[in-house]
């Protein structure tokens, strides 16, 4: 029986590079994976590409090509990535720019397109997963992404790309689709279509199955984490997955790892929805048969919805911040006393606030003060954030703690602030019909 | 006993709902685990940090459990206020749960 094997280069856009490097190089691998697209990447792209239409993709894209495309050309390494993000063609066209350069002549790069749904969402006035619809945002409406499945990402490749880029394709459908045009899967052949998409979705964080995202000292101990490891799936034609990586490199692949990666996001185990399939994980036996080698099978699935999750990127308001720290004698009682002079402060100048929040890092910025009761640190961080309507009022948040220098208690010192502009992200639930996929060759 | 001894545990967000898986180290454990770590207890313990409701989900083959939080992120990851907006330390929160004594009569070794 036939198996392929499938790197997972990037677990999100700013992910580390030489582990790709490595698993281009040793791991013999026949794909390799980029996964580098987060619920609000793609909104934030298409306010890049609306300032030049030829920008909106990954901003790590040409530093990812230039390491990997000479080494996966020389090993017969094709590649898929959702590093188009908004602009899935520009994209395709830099990798072969940077493809002409490197003088890999013939390297064919396929675009993935039909994400973008922006357009569908408005003429239906789609309503949103947290209340309102996408009419009611308005002009604040920046982008409206489907998730896309496995479908077009084979037929990319079944048209032979070495290089296939996509926008908002789902996670595991950038694994999915390379085992779908291998294998000649059905795509209502919802046992295997469930299997690829557990394999997809242990390997789409990269480094959180090798060890990252888990070391515990004295617990959970993880080797060699600076030179951390990323996975390879070795994947048979029946969607028997063993877990594995680069002999030497860093991390651990263990039931452990193994498991809290297969529940990660998932909500109810037996219904992870996704383009292709509902899969369902519940069954699913993980089991060490050798050292960094992990066999994972009982993943399975059933039919499909025929609705696909949309992202509706709009702009949503500004968050203004200050911090500033104490330490030594009754620190926690300063960082109180400089949050309280905040508080009063912010009300007696008239700051327009429509949320603000009081932490004291060191005690109860993370879990609030119940789970904080009796732990008094030697040094505490006094933090102050709020939302606003403008941009202005979001700046005086930060300022009113930095006033703290002079104007509050003894010894604050390092304080910062910062003021930004919030794009939100709201879903919606799309019928499948109103995406149009296609693919777009290019050659180096 | 504190959760930590005997289980581990990943948080991971969609939303304003966070995902919090509990693992067994032995697989012997999962029964007291599924026995004393309840949904409700779980929403006792975090309080007035979540919002929501709790949801448990049961994975024996596993040896898992799987918690579903909603309204735990502060309004969202991409908009929340909160310093830890993707909710990555719920998990260790949620380690620091108080467990009675296990038993000599359960399966830890």
């Amino acid at each position: 029986m036939r198996t392929i094997r499938i790197g997972s280069g990037a677990g999100y856009s700013g992910d580390r590079i030489e582990p790709a490097i490595e698993l281009a190089e040793s791991g013999d691998l026949d794909y390799l994976v980029f996964e580098c697209l987060a619920e609000r990447t793609i909104a934030l792209a298409q306010q890049d590409r609306l300032k030049d239409p030829q920008g909106g993709f990954d901003p790590l894209l040409a530093d990812r090509m230039k390491a990997v495309l000479p080494i996966c050309r020389k090993n017969g390494v094709k590649i898929v990535t959702n590093m188009g993000a908004a602009n899935p063609v520009a994209a395709a066209q830099a990798t072969r720019d940077i493809a002409r350069a490197l003088g890999l002549t013939g390297l064919k790069v396929a675009a993935v397109t039909g994400d973008d749904v922006l357009d569908q969402a408005r003429m239906s006035d789609v309503a949103l997963d947290e209340g309102g619809s996408v009419k009611a945002l308005g002009n604040r409406v920046i982008s409206a992404n489907a998730y896309t499945g496995a479908a077009p990402i084979s037929e990319a490749l079944a048209g032979g790309a070495d290089v296939v880029i996509t926008g908002r394709a789902a996670d595991p459908a950038l694994f999915l689709g390379p085992l779908v045009h291998e294998f000649g899967w059905a795509m209502d052949d919802w046992d295997l279509l469930g299997k690829g998409t557990m394999v997809g979705h242990l390997l789409e964080c990269a480094g959180q199955i090798t060890g990252g995202y888990f070391a515990d000292p004295g617990v959970k101990d993880v080797q060699g984490l600076a030179r951390l490891g990323f996975p390879i799936g070795e994947v048979r034609e029946d969607g028997d997955l063993v877990v594995t990586k680069v002999a030497g490199s860093g991390g651990q692949i263990t039931r452990a790892t193994v498991t809290e990666q297969l529940l990660y996001e998932i909500h109810d185990p037996t219904r992870y929805y996704q383009p292709d399939v509902v899969a369902d994980f519940s069954q699913v036996r993980v089991e060490e048969t050798g050292p960094d080698r992990v066999h994972v099978t009982g993943g399975s699935g059933t039919p499909k919805t025929g609705l696909l999750k949309t992202s509706v990127g709009y702009l949503d308001s500004y968050i203004g911040e200050g911090e500033i720290s104490y330490a030594g004698a009754n620190a926690a009682a300063r960082g109180r006393l400089a949050l309280d002079i905040v508080r009063e402060r912010l009300a007696l100048t008239g700051v327009k606030m429509t949320e603000s929040r009081f932490d004291l890092i060191g005690v109860n910025a993370l879990h609030g003060d119940t789970l904080a009761e009796g732990h008094e640190p030697y040094e505490v961080r006094v933090r102050v954030a709020a939302r606003t309507d403008t941009l202005a009022e979001a700046i005086k948040i930060g300022n009113e703690v930095e006033t703290l220098y002079t104007n509050g208690p003894a010894g604050g010192g390092g304080a910062w602030k910062s003021a930004r502009e919030i794009v939100g992200v709201a879903s919606a639930l799309l019928p499948d019909s109103v995406v149009t996929s296609s693919v777009t060759f290019m050659e180096a | 006993m504190k959760l930590h001894e005997i289980a581990h545990s990943r948080s991971g967000d969609k939303g304003d709902t966070s995902n919090v898986s509990v693992i067994a180290f032995d697989m012997g454990d999962f029964a007291f685990l599924a026995e004393h770590v309840t949904a409700d207890c779980v929403a006792e313990h975090f309080g007035d940090t979540i919002t929501g409701t709790v949801a448990r989900y049961e994975i024996p083959a596993l040896g898992a459990l799987n918690f579903v939080l909603t309204g735990a992120l502060g309004g969202g990851v991409v908009r929340s206020l909160a310093l830890d907006t993707h909710g990555k330390s719920l998990s260790s929160a949620l380690l620091e749960f108080e467990l009675p004594d296990i038993g000599a009569s359960s399966g830890s070794s």
